[in-house]
């Protein structure tokens, strides 16, 4: 094809990419060019998403002795509540939708932007603003929340700490998440290339159809609940609190409802990723397609229906326990299906072992021990001893990290050349990446064992036996902020110095990789016509 | 862009409205019996047929094609799906 030909060169003189179409502070936060607002995103997910990694460093470095070390227990409850509110609502929820997918939806499906430029601006300034608000509980009011960022009432209705501008703070990134989801949603319905049928739709489109339903349908009950919160603090009715007849095992319900499909989110978008990667580094078409497709949408219808694995131990009744017990272990189904396809998609392969690629295996590797570790706590004998423990801290952070900041790294590695145009060292990333996967397990698996030796999660304090494991987990978030450090310093050298990236570096057969690197403003130089699969690795040979 | 226009006669507006005043009215008397566990049943049963006479007259889903009926059911399907759930719950407590 002549566009992929040139595709495959340096992008010519007198070529003007997004970048260079307008300049100015003005050009970048009016923009409606969905590449800018995805960068937009980036610098500020990016930047959040450090912010947690010091207070987890923070907490961690808290934690390597007994007692007190370097904070008072008041400021390690503020600080874990902070972690996990900027790292889910800030950086996991938007990471992989809001940077490659505004970024790469409307390229992969040959669109020339997203169906609402100016919805999707909006949902950028909801983010800015829900950020902003989030981060001001640290200096007004009566201090950083210290609920745990689930606001579990009835401590959240009763604690004097700033919770109302937290929660509205989430409130408000819950819009940003629904407009971005309803975004995608029509502008995979109605801006699809010609000859783009649904069943010739790349896998990363297909995972943000998913995920985009639930952000859409799941948004909005955490937005009333945490409306219900403020309700209640302010109003004094009675949602939650048992002491003026309300119901806490309502309030874990109601938040449930939505954070587990929220789960899902995070993953799904992740799933996409390693989809879309995998194949281009084993030239192979992908094993199953289809199979793919409806395990993404199996795994966002039934991950409604699992919340209440996360209350076994609330209260809940013995009947509905038993029936979420059964419905998280079908959930599992869907997402075995897609690991069996990853694997036999690599099966026999012509496997070129890039930087991007190591990612998509540390995915697999790392995804698999949190899904399988998600299975002891789905059941109901074995949650009963694990709920609440660092067994609990070490499967999320398997999945959520192990998983989507995997996959996030690794898509980040993928993709840079296409978005800023510029190659970094590869023999850095992939050492980047040694440290960053074997600073992940030292943190983290320790912390498996110290859960099932019973060390309770949120605790500030620990009895001398688990000391040791506590120290090993605190030099493993060391390492991981070496490996960090490493890729983020090789990506911004790649950016100021980095060699020019040609428009195919890798490969790849989808529609991004048939326009220059950077795009132009409106991604390809004529609309493209679609005449093969995504992954019809077959038409290399012709 | 062709806009297609919806003609639905004054008669037939006025008379849902009326459904949804009379459908309220039921809502608020309904409050004070006991139906023991019907009553959340009953309450969101009218809650529901009341929503499903807005959407099909009054945002016009009458007029859309099926797809975007299947749409609308399917979500309102996950909704009552995770109502019957979550009263798995409340009702064996």
């Amino acid at each position: 094809m002549e566009s992929e030909k040139m595709a495959t060169e340096i992008t010519p003189k007198g070529y003007v990419n997004f970048f260079e179409e307008s300049h100015g502070l003005k050009s970048w936060i009016f923009t409606h060019d969905h590449k800018r607002i995805a960068l937009l995103y980036f610098y500020g997910v990016v930047g959040f998403f450090l912010m947690g990694v010091v207070l987890g460093l923070l907490m961690k470095f808290e934690m390597i002795t007994p007692g007190e070390t370097i904070m008072k227990p008041q400021t390690y409850n503020s600080l874990f509540t902070l972690h996990g509110v900027i790292m889910v609502f800030l950086f996991i929820i938007p990471a992989v939708p809001a940077i490659f997918g505004n970024f790469f939806l409307p390229i992969l499906i040959g669109a020339d932007d997203v169906a609402f430029p100016k919805l999707n601006l909006l949902s950028w300034y909801l983010y800015v603003i829900g950020g902003i608000m989030a981060l001001s509980t640290l200096i007004l009011g009566d201090g950083p929340p210290d609920t745990g960022w689930t606001f579990y009432a009835p401590y959240s209705v009763k604690t004097g700490t700033n919770v109302i501008m937290a929660v509205m703070a989430a409130f408000v990134l819950g819009f940003s998440s629904i407009l971005t989801g309803l975004n995608f949603i029509v502008t995979m319905h109605r801006m699809r290339a010609p000859g783009m049928d649904w069943m010739k739709m790349p896998l990363f489109p297909w995972a943000l159809y998913a995920t985009s339903w639930v952000q859409v349908l799941a948004t909005p009950i955490i937005g009333i609940t945490l409306l219900m919160v403020v309700a209640e603090r302010v109003l004094g009715v009675g949602f939650f609190d048992p002491s003026i007849g309300g119901d806490p095992v309502l309030y874990q319900h109601l938040f449930w409802i939505y954070s587990h499909p929220a789960v899902y989110i995070m993953i799904l978008p992740a799933m996409g990723l390693i989809s879309e990667m995998i194949p281009v580094f084993v030239k192979k078409s992908i094993f199953g397609y289809k199979a793919i497709v409806y395990s993404s949408l199996a795994i966002a219808f039934v991950g409604y229906f699992v919340w209440g694995h996360h209350m076994f131990t609330s209260g809940m009744s013995g009947q509905a326990r038993v029936v979420f017990s059964i419905l998280t272990f079908l959930v599992a189904i869907p997402s075995g299906v897609k690991v069996f396809n990853w694997v036999a998609t690599m099966f026999k392969g012509s496997i070129d072992l890039q930087t991007p690629l190591l990612y998509c295996m540390a995915f697999i590797f790392l995804f698999m021990i949190g899904g399988f570790t998600g299975l002891v706590v789905g059941a109901l004998s074995a949650d009963v001893h694990v709920h609440d423990t660092y067994f609990v801290v070490a499967h999320f952070h398997y999945v959520m990290f192990g998983g989507t900041g995997f996959a996030f790294i690794g898509a980040l590695h993928y993709w840079y050349p296409k978005m800023f145009g510029r190659m970094y060292n590869k023999k850095v990333a992939n050492i980047g990446f040694g440290v960053l996967f074997t600073g992940f397990n030292i943190l983290y698996f320790p912390m498996f064992i110290l859960g099932i030796q019973g060390m309770p999660r949120r605790y500030y304090d620990y009895l001398p036996e688990y000391s040791t494991w506590h120290k090993v987990s605190t030099m493993g978030s060391w390492v991981v902020a070496i490996g960090l450090i490493i890729i983020i310093a090789n990506l911004v050298k790649a950016y100021r110095k980095g060699e020019p990236a040609t428009g195919n570096v890798w490969g790849g057969i989808t529609l991004e990789w048939e326009t220059k690197s950077p795009p132009p403003l409106l991604n390809f130089d004529k609309p493209p016509t679609v005449t093969h699969g995504p992954y019809d690795y077959s038409i290399l040979n012709k | 862009m062709e806009t297609e226009k919806h003609i639905v006669d004054d008669k037939k507006n006025i008379l849902i409205w009326v459904d949804l005043l009379i459908l309220t009215f039921v809502t608020v008397e309904i409050a004070q019996f006991d139906f023991k566990t019907l009553t959340i049943l009953i309450a969101l049963g009218v809650a529901t047929f009341k929503t499903i006479l807005v959407g099909y007259f009054f945002m016009h889903l009458k007029f859309e094609n099926r797809f975007f009926k299947t749409m609308v059911f399917l979500c309102l399907f996950v909704l009552i799906a995770v109502l019957a759930i979550l009263f798995i719950d409340y009702s064996y407590r």
